[in-house]
């Protein structure tokens, strides 16, 4: 007997998960750059 | 090469492209997600559930690439000392990492509908799943053997070679082994792949190697950052104690 699934809900989830997961990446990797060039300005600074 | 061995150099780049490769990436990432999402036509025998495809294939050649830059940096490292070559190991473990594990999701979520099963022991999974530890490991060693040695460590440069041995495992599982999985679709001597679902993913392949290429300088650009604030602190500490 065949499942009935719906194949929209697997898209959905995955487009989320992916989209989620690189937009997550890509503002840490952003947010961690500024703060480290933050530091490094103050250290010369002081 | 040499010629961008100089982290001021190398900065004064970074600062202009990585913005231009994020900003890119993500707006050709996004334009070829809506159209593999809204306007590619579904497949004949796997209906809807193909437009994975779009996520699937761009986040697994990334995991690979990653690894790739890894082992790259990591053999530029050991033989010509290249002072950038560890920070750029470093600047690819995480996207990579993350790139992976977004791979074996959309995997699974893919597989469950087309196969019936979330997952499968083959050869393609699990050597993509060997990737994803050997990320996690790589990171550990890296972090650990930076705070023992300090940032010019051999250790994770060592397992960055020596791990790039899966990469062609990954490639060649599915014809190696009786898989599961398809066949590649797309190989140096053309895409057995029609044209409406090619193009949305080849365009997604490119935005997400920008948004990669980018995370990765900013990464770069962070951990210089980092090593150029302490080496200051530390000597202002030294010149104090003095």
């Amino acid at each position: 007997m065949r499942e009935a699934l719906d194949p929209w809900t697997f898209v959905m989830a995955a487009y989320a998960i992916g989209v989620g997961g690189t937009a997550l990446m890509v503002g840490w990797s952003l947010i961690t750059m500024k703060r480290a060039e933050k530091r490094r300005d103050e250290a010369r600074k002081r | 090469m040499h010629g961008f061995a100089n982290p001021a150099r190398f900065l004064r780049i970074a600062r202009w492209l990585m913005p231009l490769c994020m900003g890119a990436g993500i707006f050709i990432a996004l334009a070829a997600l809506g159209w593999g999402l809204l306007f590619a036509p579904a497949e004949r025998l796997q209906g809807e559930t193909v437009r994975i495809v779009y996520l699937h294939v761009p986040s697994a050649w990334l995991g690979m690439a990653g690894w790739s830059g890894i082992a790259i940096a990591s053999f530029t490292q050991l033989v010509w000392r290249h002072p950038l070559a560890g920070i750029a190991a470093r600047a690819c473990a995480v996207p990579g990492a993350v790139f992976t594990a977004i791979c074996l999701v959309t995997g699974s979520l893919w597989g469950r509908p087309a196969w019936g099963t979330w997952w499968v022991w083959d050869g393609r999974l699990t050597s993509m799943l060997v990737l994803l530890f050997l990320y996690f490991g790589w990171i550990a060693l890296a972090q650990a053997s930076e705070a023992s040695d300090g940032a010019d460590s051999k250790a994770p440069a060592i397992f960055g070679l020596v791990g790039a041995i899966n990469i062609p495992i990954i490639h060649y599982s599915v014809i190696w082994w009786n898989s599961q999985h398809q066949p590649p679709s797309i190989t140096t001597g053309g895409s057995a792949m029609s044209g409406a679902f090619l193009w949305p993913l080849l365009i997604a392949m490119l935005g997400f190697t920008l948004l990669f290429a980018g995370v990765v300088l900013a990464r770069m650009r962070a951990i210089l950052a980092q090593q150029q604030a302490e080496a200051r602190l530390r000597r202002k500490a030294l010149a104090q104690g003095n």
